[in-house]
């Protein structure tokens, strides 16, 4: 079964992070959003995997129940 | 404006005049498409009932549109199959729009060897209109104008009181059947209830009449242009009848949406100015999800939407509940004659149960699609909405209502588990797939040769023709509960086996080898609802004596003899 890779993957973190940053451009808050939302969507369907997806998805609420966590 | 059928003939009740009333063995209540089922199926099954209803017509307005294919095999074993299919309109092609332009198309791409099409549109007053016709070649009691006041269940049996322009009486039976609607009065007279998800949105639903040059297909929209923000559907059923749903919003004042001068100019806007239609119908409704905890209540059991209600995207309302009755008519009648323990009318509650929960979930999806419930839910929905142009994989994720499936009775303590190994979909619970097939010269389908019995499929492939064999596969005609022998064989191999007097269909596209996973020696045992109990490599009579006691609620009483 395939798990979340959480180590680090990319070649050049500060490239994706810089180009990701850049597609936001010049965007209202709302183009941003909708922007994000198309991403995610794109990028679920590549991963394609569901387990890796409901892994990912609870990595990504992790502490945001809980109201003193940063 | 409404559109109504002929008024059905009331009569006096017997029992009105003081003569000895008899006890009726069942009593169905409400005689819209799952009671006029329920009450045709027992008597298909050798028992008389008394069919109820409070009124006196079929149902107003076209309701439940869409027929699928399951409940067309049903309605073939009840006899209005051939009907309702020749009355109702076929469409494979699906358009969604986003705003004013066409997003994607979607082909059902039927798959072939099917005797019925994926679903029809029809009227709900006409599949109710050929069911009630159907009643006058039984012996069904109908009586029209008749309400149920008031409803006792004791340990015997029920007394139901029932109220009439003539006057009240009461009437005694050994098992009463709900299938009094989404606001079951039964439901409510015995104080129980269905726990519910009410749904913060309003439609206007419309039925327009209009020699219109639309083509046979599904259109939806999303926020279109003539009704900015919201979904519309569009849908043809017969009669150059066509049926649109408006998505309101959960603002909206339904007394004023359902008023003629606020509804034509939404459809005028939608068909254009020049495009003359007439309005034959229209109602703003609001839906729920809900579901009872207990489908049976000692001698009381409720169907279709009584006991469950969905959300009417993705055609799961009607269809399901005729096959709730689909499932419980042939085990009523099979305790009723003394021939199963009481006990298996508990497996209709456990496999319906996981019917219903099946639909709600799927129709609760599509609605989370179509009326998203938070900013962020409309962000993704919108977010799948415009990448659904260009690129495939966003198609899957929209979801304006998917295709009503049967359900597989997977964990059915009727079911025998396999032994053998087999592929494909006709697992242990599972729906029957149809398949054609050829007896001599004539043409013929699976499901019809099942009809409502207990049936034993038996495939021989291209196998020599075996008398021993022969002679046992009739001798589950003469089982405890006889099962109805069919033998299959591969095309241009059924001489010989008719030679020896035997009655065989060719398997005339190798659909069904392929889709029961069947070799030479295959048997499959399946129940009256059509629904596959047993299958085995090789025919053993003993084998299937067990399982037809599994699959008649006797597996108790098996594992002691």
């Amino acid at each position: 079964m395939n798990a979340l890779q959480t180590i680090a993957r990319l070649e050049s973190p500060d490239d994706f992070y810089e180009a990701l940053i850049e597609a936001h451009g010049g965007l209202t808050d709302a183009q941003s959003e909708m922007l994000n939302a198309r991403l995610i969507l794109l990028l679920a369907n590549h991963i394609g995997d569901m387990q890796v997806l409901r892994e990912a998805l609870a990595a990504a609420r992790e502490g945001l129940d809980d109201p003193a966590a940063p | 404006m409404n559109h109504r059928l002929a008024t059905l003939p009331y009569r006096k009740a017997p029992e009105l005049d003081r003569r000895p009333a008899p006890r009726y063995r069942a009593v169905v209540v409400g005689a819209g498409p799952v009671g006029l089922c329920m009450a045709i199926d027992l008597a298909c099954h050798g028992i008389e009932c008394v069919l109820i209803d409070e009124d006196d017509r079929t149902s107003e307005g076209s309701r439940a549109i869409c027929f699928a294919k399951r409940t067309l095999e049903i309605l073939d074993r009840l006899g209005t199959g051939q009907r309702t299919v020749d009355k109702g309109v076929v469409w494979n092609l699906g358009k969604v729009f986003l705003r004013d332009r066409l997003l994607y198309q979607f082909d059902l791409l039927p798959e072939s060897g099917h005797k019925r099409p994926a679903f029809i549109n029809l009227q709900q007053y006409h599949l109710e209109q050929f069911l009630v016709e159907r009643l006058a070649g039984t012996p069904v009691d109908v009586r029209w104008r008749s309400r149920v006041t008031g409803v006792t269940v004791h340990e015997g049996g029920v007394s139901v009181t029932v109220g009439t322009p003539d006057g009240v009486y009461a009437l005694e039976c050994d098992w009463l059947l709900a299938c009094d609607g989404a606001r079951s009065p039964i439901r409510t007279t015995l104080g129980l209830e269905a726990k519910s998800q009410v749904f913060r949105d309003r439609f206007l639903i419309a039925d327009v009449k209009m020699q219109a040059s639309f083509p046979t297909e599904r259109w939806f929209w999303f926020d279109p242009p003539f009704h900015p923000g919201q979904s519309v559907l569009l849908h043809r059923q017969a009669d150059d009848l066509w049926r649109i749903d408006f998505q309101l919003g959960w603002d909206a004042d339904p007394e004023k949406e359902r008023q003629p001068q606020r509804v034509l100019p939404r459809i005028r806007a939608m068909l254009g100015e020049d495009t003359p239609f007439s309005l034959e119908w229209v109602s703003v409704y609001t839906f729920r999800c809900q579901r009872m905890d207990r489908f049976r209540h000692g001698r009381v059991f409720f169907l279709g939407d009584a006991a469950h209600q969905v959300s009417p995207f993705g055609a799961r309302g009607a269809n399901s509940g005729i096959q709730d009755a689909d499932n419980l008519a042939w085990k009523l009648a099979l305790v009723m004659q003394g021939k199963a323990p009481e006990s298996l009318l508990d497996t209709y509650e456990r496999e319906r149960m996981a019917a219903a929960d099946e639909n709600v979930l799927n129709s609760t999806r599509s609605t989370d699609f179509i009326t998203p419930k938070s900013r962020t839910s409309r962000l993704f929905r919108d977010a799948a909405l415009q990448l659904a142009g260009r690129h495939a994989f966003a198609r899957g994720l929209v979801n304006s209502g998917r295709l009503s499936l049967p359900h597989t009775y997977r964990d059915s303590p009727l079911s025998t588990p396999d032994r053998d190994s087999f592929a494909g979909r006709m697992r242990p619970g599972a729906p029957c797939a149809d398949a054609p097939l050829r007896a001599g010269d004539a043409q013929a389908w699976l499901l019809d040769q099942l009809g409502g019995a207990f049936g034993g499929m038996y495939y021989a492939g291209a196998q020599a023709p075996d008398p021993g064999l022969l002679a046992r596969l009739q001798g589950l005609s003469r089982l405890p509960l006889p099962v109805r022998p069919l033998l299959l064989c591969a095309t241009g191999c059924a001489g010989p086996w008719r030679a020896l007097g035997a009655s065989v269909f060719e398997d005339v596209e190798g659909l069904y080898a392929g889709r029961y996973d069947a070799a030479p020696g295959t048997l499959y045992l399946v129940r009256p609802d059509q629904h596959v109990a047993a299958r085995w490599r090789h025919l053993e009579l003993r084998a299937v004596r067990e399982a037809l006691a599994r699959a008649t609620g006797q597996q108790l009483e098996a594992q002691t003899a």
